[in-house]
């Protein structure tokens, strides 16, 4: 009786799971296994007949090709700038969302703001106050500078755009960390005389770890396949061409999709390797905070 | 102590709130005063429109081209969202409800496509929907936003449901309702909430998305508001026209916005429940 039931809700477990999954396989398993297949091709939809099998010569002439490791150099230049920028800023929210009373459910409110303005629409509005014509960043500055035509001042405006739109997402999961520290302990540490950063650091912080470790991981991922600010800010130009923005000129500008498919088995590594650094890295801590 | 916090300490904590709000709110009273500035003032370079028109608007709404990435973005975030937040509530059910071996197979297949970096499956996306004769379609762009979108959907969906009075659905289950009446009479009504939530986040997710928009169509046929926004020319080529481009921006963002501000806890709740709880 109990193993025709045990095998009547496996049965139905699987059933209500199977379009979810299905839908997962169909868009992203069978598309990156494909990847992996075109990119061991020549094929290049502009010249469709001189299609024919050259191994890894893909991966070759993108490995030493320096425009792949300068883009994967501004890849992390973006994504370290603005991580790290993020989880001071995003703490430091966090801490307002979670000590003031004052204007409270403002505050909460307008810090999703920037989460719900579609990308494209920050990259411009940044795009637009940076502009030496129309904006209002060298008046107010008082200088005359043309941001986003130099490559380090890009990078700048890039990863400030970055840093406004995300932050708040990284202080939300920070606050709910925040909200899981025992009051009683940081008075208890009061009590023992421990100054305002002591408490922080040795009492919420090392509690926090796990919340930390989370936000850091899912915004590094994130940070790495940066796209849109990007490519509406300077589409690459002055040097400051991501992964993402290489495999998408080689797949859809210049039609080459073997090249491009090798630079995106490429990338997808990549995003394997930091997530894998980030799990041993947190090794049980991170294991056991994903089990519970 | 923290009962009677001193000024120094109130007078921080208020002006840090302050701080916070400028900072949340600077570029988008930018763009809003942008969208009101007339052709002639948009190069004044001042934060505050010296005198306020609405002949930005009005040109975006004469063009044929933004009404109608308006109304693919509207079409294809509505329909994908439907569609996600459905197989979501399915699989999310039975993770929470019913053990099968595999429960954490799907979690994790989940997990890692949260991690996926979506422009590796460009390439092969592109090449099958031109054979499939999905691209440039509704259904092109809809099929990877449901996609996408479903780990958000279940992680979101799993914690409210496991924070759902369980006793009620074996409750019916002892009265002989099969597990799928269970769901639809008691747990469909309790999950509501938690739908919703997962409706919202899956939404601004398939409204903000710039990368699928731009490769997979080409007309406005199905391209939405990111990529058309990214895509207005000016009189030159080499010219930004400012003013729509911020007009626009303005449309698309107040009802997101709004949206957002409405149901502000419930979204903080969601974003936060699947990375905290896990």
């Amino acid at each position: 009786m109990s193993r025709h039931h045990d095998r009547a809700e496996e049965r139905l477990g699987w059933l209500l799971c199977s379009p979810a999954v299905l839908a997962m396989l169909l868009v992203t398993a069978y598309p990156i296994l494909y990847a992996v297949w075109l990119s061991l091709f020549r094929y290049d939809l502009r010249f469709p007949d001189e299609r024919a099998f050259v191994g890894l010569a893909n991966y070759a002439s993108v490995l030493t090709s320096p425009l792949w490791w300068e883009s994967l150099a501004n890849t992390l230049i973006i994504t370290l700038g603005s991580v790290a920028l993020e989880l001071v800023l995003g703490m430091l929210l966090a801490l307002v969302m979670h000590r003031v009373l004052f204007l409270r459910r403002t505050v909460r409110a307008s810090v999703l703001v920037p989460y719900a303005i579609i990308t494209v629409v920050a990259a411009l509005a940044w795009k637009f106050a940076f502009d030496p014509v129309t904006g209002f960043v060298n008046p107010w500055l008082g200088v005359e500078r043309a941001w986003l035509a130099e490559r380090w001042s890009a990078f700048l405006v890039i990863i400030l755009t970055e840093v406004w739109k995300t932050t708040p997402f990284m202080a939300l999961l920070l606050l709910a960390g925040l909200t899981l520290v025992p009051q009683d302990l940081l008075d208890a540490a009061r009590v023992d005389g421990a100054n305002a950063p002591q408490r922080f650091f040795r009492v919420t912080l090392p509690l926090m770890k796990n919340a930390v470790l989370v936000a850091l991981l899912f915004r590094t991922l994130d940070a790495f396949r940066i796209f849109d600010t990007v490519s509406v800010q300077t589409g690459g130009a002055q040097g400051t061409e991501t992964v993402s923005i290489v495999g998408y000129h080689a797949l859809v500008t210049r039609l080459n999709l073997g090249l491009g498919a090798a630079v995106s088995v490429l990338i997808f590594g990549c995003v394997v390797g930091i997530a894998a650094l980030f799990v041993r890295g947190f090794g049980a801590s991170f294991a056991a905070g994903e089990r519970s | 102590m923290s009962q009677h916090p001193g000024l120094l300490d109130t007078l921080f904590w208020r002006a840090g709130s302050l701080l916070v709000i400028g900072y949340a709110l600077l570029p988008v009273a930018w763009v809003v005063s942008l969208s009101l500035k007339s052709a002639a003032d948009l190069n004044d370079g001042r934060f505050i429109p010296r005198r306020i028109s609405l002949e930005h608007y009005r040109a975006i709404f004469a063009d044929a081209q933004f009404p109608a990435a308006l109304w693919n973005s509207i079409g294809i975030a509505g329909i994908a969202t439907l569609l996600s937040v459905l197989l979501a509530m399915l699989a999310a059910y039975a993770i929470v409800r019913l053990r099968f071996r595999g429960r954490q197979l799907v979690l994790a297949a989940a997990l890692s496509i949260a991690m996926f970096p979506p422009v590796t499956v460009i390439g092969p996306l592109f090449e099958l929907w031109r054979n499939l004769g999905l691209y440039d379609t509704w259904l092109g762009l809809i099929l990877p936003y449901m996609t996408f979108t479903l780990p958000l959907a279940i992680w979101t969906l799993a914690a409210f449901f496991r924070e759902i009075p369980w006793e009620l659905d074996q409750a019916a289950r002892v009265d002989g309702a099969t597990p799928l009446q269970a769901f639809r009479y008691v747990i469909l009504p309790l999950a509501a909430p938690g739908a919703f939530t997962a409706a919202i986040l899956v939404f601004i997710f398939a409204w903000n998305d710039f990368l699928f928009a731009s490769a997979l169509t080409s007309t406005s046929a199905a391209r939405t508001v990111p990529a058309a926004i990214a895509l207005f020319t000016g009189s030159s080529r080499f010219e930004l026209p400012t003013g729509a481009i911020a007009a626009a921006s303005v449309v698309v963002t107040l009802p997101v916005t709004l949206l957002v501000l409405l149901f502000q806890r419930r979204i903080v709740t969601g974003l936060t429940a699947g990375a905290v709880k896990g």
